[in-house]
């Protein structure tokens, strides 16, 4: 009877987006870590759309890569098309999207991982947790090998107890046909974790050798591409790039879909998951949305060495013969050939309110929970709590505090305090709305908002860090010189300023103030300002937003800082909220099952009331005084 | 939590004469010199020693509000530990709402319910034993609050609010969809529309703000007609109310021959009751002038009490009163219950098709008053009073939260002429929707998610 048997500090379970960072967080972290798999050759895969970010997903990317995480790297190397979204507003909501070559990004994840030190890639499928006493010591697999461990991070995704339908076709695979992994369901309810059952669902892939793009509108890559590492050179990464294209469904495509509805599983009741509500399937859209004539579909290729196109904006359930009919209904498609059907899939995931801020459940200690199966969805969302909830594995093992972010810092705080606080009722998607700070969140300066802070916990290099701090020095250092530098209201400057169609000045003015004109901008005014020094590109970006900006800026930081009075209140974990008086029931019913860790917390849950926060603010305080009687 | 500076009235509000106006926190003082002035004009409180009783004016844009003293206790040493200034006003409680509003306008925010002693217990001033009681105060006021803003939820408050928000919502919707999904949705000349809706929402919402400035309700009161047939007790229900006999009262049918008013107080409430002669057909002159005029009057008023006699059968004059009644907003008040009952209270409903509360009173025995003024105050506070359909916002903290919706969407209006980015926009919108919802105690929550994914067919 000989077992395997092996030691280590961090499991990590599952090897997507989610499982990549938390693995990789924890090995670069100096933890002894292994990250299994159920298929090695679909690591850091992309089971539905071909790309990476997008509105608030491209923020999440950044501050992931300003902690020091992976995934802003490997798009930069295995994009194929880039584009910044939302270029005409505001800077808080420019967003970068890349379209991924899927292959390469997935192989080239899967480099960086072999090629980290203390990372073991192990293709096996975890069966059970081995948990005494509420605290996890290690995991079995399938083929009952032991692996004790410090710390546990369940990044499973889409795979637990997967499905996949599609009319009256019911495969038990996760994604693209891969193996679902059946077994660790059972142990986690075992050991009181509550599962829920969420869906989704994802478009065919059709060859673009059948595709005619006559009929479409092309739709092609930004002219100059922004990288999304802040450690990538923008020089390096401007290339040819492949373009999507852009067609409409029609009202014979609704007609095809309406006629077959009831052949959908989706709404004959076959398929009970939750789906989420942003990326609703075609015959979704065309059942709630009936008044609109047409909508999008746009054509992405998967990659450059591959014919896979995929056919976003059209997932769905339906049968095969009715999806064949209803692509081939759109211009462009008449002659569409499906490489892979369309379907949704069903999948066990959690209600992430059993997690603490830090990701690691409240009830089993050592044990971390990322991604997909925190009942969240998209790639970026998995990544952003995988490289979280593996800094805090590595921080727990060492004895230290854990890292959080809260609401006013990052979009990643924002993410996990909703998934851990809030009640959620579909896969959760970030969306810039979502963020109270977004002005203060911006894309372009995750690096200033995160970078020390990935440096503190030691993702960050040191060069990378003092290529920060000077950064900021030059930042500050310009912004107080244009604060200062007086710009007088000769001949010269009111012809300068009338020919941008700017109102002259009636006396002297600061560049600064120049600069707040809406008209007007840093780069702008460089013909009047001799004395400018030579700044790279991203520090004159920052200084044009934050003088421009300032008066809103300005506003946001008053808000945080109210904001942070009520988080900085922690509600200590021995609390007894049935010593609390005059709590009303509901509240009690919900502090005591949800444990929040600060007043802050506290009042975002729903059936806490301001007055049930009030009366807990004197509780808290009252004990305060008792202990120091003491 | 917060350590601005509050302020609230501090007594209860009762036509008591005098009550105080409380200010507490880091600006209570400067707050206070901003319309405190002095008899010589010169005396700033800001240079006064704590613990000293001040004689002088409270004034709002230069014009006297009313004579009173300030008590000004510096921190540590007052209630709050904080800074703390008292007005104590004289001018009862329609200058005291006054003084509050203009101490609000110069920088103090409306006290929470039991805010100060909230205050006082956690900067350490209160000790342990009290803190109980102090959970207590809390709760019982929330629930106190709880229920006005319940009662208001059936009102024209809460209707009219709510249509605000959900115009808001409707635009910051279709802001935040168009951000999140650009591709679908173009925000090409949005701005335009979006500066004649917010225009016209601002409207609305400086409308409501003057009704409270200008309500005829605060300053004049509800307008109360009393109407019954000749004897049937209109006069001694009304002195019953003032407490005092003020209009002549007889047994011969038809003694008032005018129109009397007087004005009472009550629960924060201002009635104006006006006393008619009674209506029946006459051809007395003086007396026929006399009933023109109380029907002249129950068309003009807020609230008619109808005193019908239980004593007597129901007759030609109580039907006229009845017709007259259909219009309005009333009240019906069965007198004379210490006597043998002829009509009843289903008798009297069979009338009035059951459009109206009927309440058994005696003005004899002064029974059946407390349900009298409950039922008034639960008409106001519901909305069920108000003149000409307007809106009246009736509290401070009402007020502070709409002032601070209306400078939000000015300042949408200022993105929008300063050619913001749309973006911009939907910040200060949210923080508009943001105040209009604490009027009706409605958190944001998931409201604007739900309202995209509802209205917008988002993502690919």
């Amino acid at each position: 009877m000989s077992k395997v048997e092996e030691f280590v500090d961090v499991v990590v379970v599952g090897a997507g987006h989610a499982g990549c960072e938390a693995a990789l967080a924890c090995a670069r972290l100096g933890m002894k870590t292994v990250i299994f798999t159920v298929s090695i050759d679909s690591i850091a895969l992309m089971p539905c759309n071909p790309n990476i970010g997008g509105s608030s997903k491209g923020h999440l990317v950044r501050e992931v890569d300003a902690l020091g995480g992976e995934m802003g790297k490997n798009i930069d190397k295995t994009f194929i098309q880039s584009k910044m979204l939302n270029r005409s507003k505001g800077p808080a909501v420019h967003s970068l999207r890349a379209q991924a070559d899927k292959a390469d990004y997935s192989r080239s994840m899967r480099r960086v991982l072999e090629q980290t030190e203390n990372l073991m890639i192990k293709q096996m499928e975890v069966a059970e947790l081995i948990v005494e006493d509420h605290i996890l010591t290690g995991i079995k697999t399938i083929s009952g090998a032991v692996y004790h461990c410090k710390a546990a991070i369940l990044c499973m995704g889409t795979y637990l107890k997967a499905r996949c339908i599609y009319g009256d076709v019911s495969t038990y695979t996760g994604p693209n046909g891969l193996q679902a992994a059946n077994h660790l369901s059972d142990s986690l309810i075992r050991n009181g974790i509550q599962i829920y059952r969420y869906k989704t669902g994802t478009p065919a892939r059709i060859a673009k050798k059948s595709i005619d793009f006559t009929k479409m509108e092309e739709q092609k890559g930004d002219e100059t591409i922004v990288p999304f590492s802040f450690t990538t050179d923008p020089q390096s990464i401007q290339k040819e790039q492949v373009s999507c294209w852009l067609t409409y469904t029609n009202e014979k495509t609704h007609e095809i879909i309406r006629e077959n509805i009831d052949r959908s599983p989706l709404f004959s009741g076959k398929i009970e998951g939750t789906g989420p509500r942003y990326c609703p399937s075609i015959e979704d859209k065309v059942v709630r949305f009936s008044d609109k004539a047409r909508h999008q579909v746009f054509i992405e290729p998967e990659g450059i060495h591959t014919d896979e196109m995929y056919i976003g904006g059209m997932s769905s359930s339906l049968p095969e013969d009715v999806q064949i009919r209803m692509y081939r209904s759109v211009p462009g498609l008449e002659h569409a050939q499906i490489v892979r059907n369309a379907y949704a899939i069903e999948y066990d995931c959690i209600d992430a309110r059993q997690l603490k801020l830090s990701l690691e459940f409240k009830e089993i200690s050592g044990l971390f929970s990322a991604g997909q199966f925190n009942g969240s969805s998209g790639y970026e969302e998995a990544a952003a709590q995988g490289i979280i909830a593996g800094i805090n594995a590595a921080r727990k093992i060492k004895g230290q505090e854990p890292f959080l972010l809260d609401r006013s810092e990052a979009y990643i705080g924002v993410l996990i305090d909703d998934l851990v606080t809030k009640e959620n009722h579909e896969p959760y998607r970030m969306m810039t709305s979502r963020a109270e700070y977004r002005l203060l969140l911006r894309q372009d300066n995750a690096d200033l908002r995160l970078t020390k802070k990935g440096h503190e916990i030691g993702l960050i290099d040191d060069y990378r860090y003092q290529k920060l701090l000077r950064k900021e020095k030059e930042i500050e250092q310009e912004i107080h010189r244009l604060e200062k530098t007086y710009i007088g209201a000769g001949s010269r400057i009111q012809d300068f300023l009338s020919s941008l169609g700017s109102f002259g000045l009636k006396s002297s003015a600061t560049l600064a103030e120049l600069i707040r004109r809406p008209e007007l901008s840093y780069d702008l005014l460089a013909d009047i300002d001799p004395e400018r020094p030579a700044l790279p590109k991203e520090v004159t970006d920052q200084v044009n937003i934050l003088i421009k900006y300032d008066g809103y800026l300005q506003r946001q930081l008053k808000q945080v800082e109210q904001f942070r009075k009520l988080e900085k209140r922690s509600i200590p974990e021995t609390i007894n909220y049935d010593e609390v008086p005059s709590l009303r029931i509901e509240a009690r019913q919900k502090l005591k099952q949800y444990q929040p860790a600060s007043i802050g917390q506290a009042s975002r849950i729903a059936g806490v009331s301001p007055a049930d926060v009030s009366v807990l603010l004197v509780y808290l305080e009252k004990e305060r005084q008792r202990k120091k009687h003491e | 939590m917060k350590n601005d500076t509050i302020a609230a009235i501090s007594t209860a509000v009762a036509n008591s004469g005098i009550g105080i106006v409380r200010i507490s926190g880091e600006r209570a003082i400067a707050v206070a010199d901003k319309v405190y002035r002095s008899k010589s004009q010169k005396k700033k409180l800001v240079d006064q020693p704590s613990h000293t009783v001040h004689y002088g004016y409270i004034q709002d844009d230069n014009e006297v509000i009313d004579e009173v003293l300030v008590t000004l206790m510096r921190a540590p040493k007052s209630y709050t530990t904080e800074d703390v200034v008292e007005i104590s006003c004289h001018g009862g409680i329609y200058s005291m709402r006054r003084v509050l509003d203009a101490v609000i306008r110069n920088g103090a925010r409306p006290a929470e319910p039991g805010e100060f002693t909230k205050r006082a217990f956690l900067n350490g001033r209160i000790d342990l034993s009290q803190a109980e009681a102090v959970i207590d105060v809390i709760n019982a006021k929330n629930q106190y609050a709880l229920k006005s803003s319940l009662s208001q939820l059936k009102g024209s408050v809460y209707k009219k609010i709510t249509e605000l928000r959900k115009k808001i919502l409707s635009q910051l919707a279709f802001i935040e969809a168009a951000l999140d999904d650009p591709e679908h949705i173009s925000l090409d000349g949005y701005a335009k529309s979006l500066e004649q809706e917010i225009k016209r929402l601002a409207d609305q919402i400086r409308e409501l703000i003057n009704s409270s400035d200008n309500g005829r309700i605060l300053k004049e009161g509800i307008q109360t007609v009393i109407l019954g047939k000749p004897n049937a007790g209109k006069s001694s229900i009304l002195n019953t109310l003032l407490k005092e006999e003020r209009a002549i009262v007889t047994d011969v049918a038809g003694t008032t021959r005018d129109v009397l008013e007087e004005t009472i107080s009550f629960d924060g409430m201002l009635l104006n009751l006006v006393d008619t002669a009674g209506i029946r057909n006459t051809e007395d002159i003086v007396e026929k002038i006399g009933i023109g005029k109380a029907k002249e009057k129950a068309k003009q008023a807020d609230l008619v009490i109808y005193v019908a006699d239980s004593s007597t059968e129901v007759d030609e004059n109580d039907r006229e009163i009845i017709n007259v009644l259909k219009e309005k907003k009333g009240i019906v008040l069965l007198n004379k219950s210490d006597l043998p009952q002829v009509t009843s209270e289903e008798d009297l409903k069979e009338y009035l098709g059951g459009f109206f509360p009927v309440l058994t009173v005696s003005a004899k025995e002064k029974i059946g008053f407390d349900q009298l003024k409950r039922q008034i105050y639960e008409m106001f506070y519901s909305g069920e009073i108000n003149f000409n359909d307007e809106i009246y916002i009736t509290n401070a903290r009402q007020k502070a939260a709409l002032t601070e919706a209306e400078n939000s969407l000015e300042r949408v209006l200022l993105s929008i002429e300063n050619n913001m980015p749309e973006d911009f926009y939907s910040i200060d919108l949210m923080d508009a929707y943001t105040s209009l919802g604490e009027i009706i105690g409605e958190a944001v929550g998931e409201d604007l998610i739900n309202e995209i994914f509802g209205k917008f067919c988002m993502g690919k």
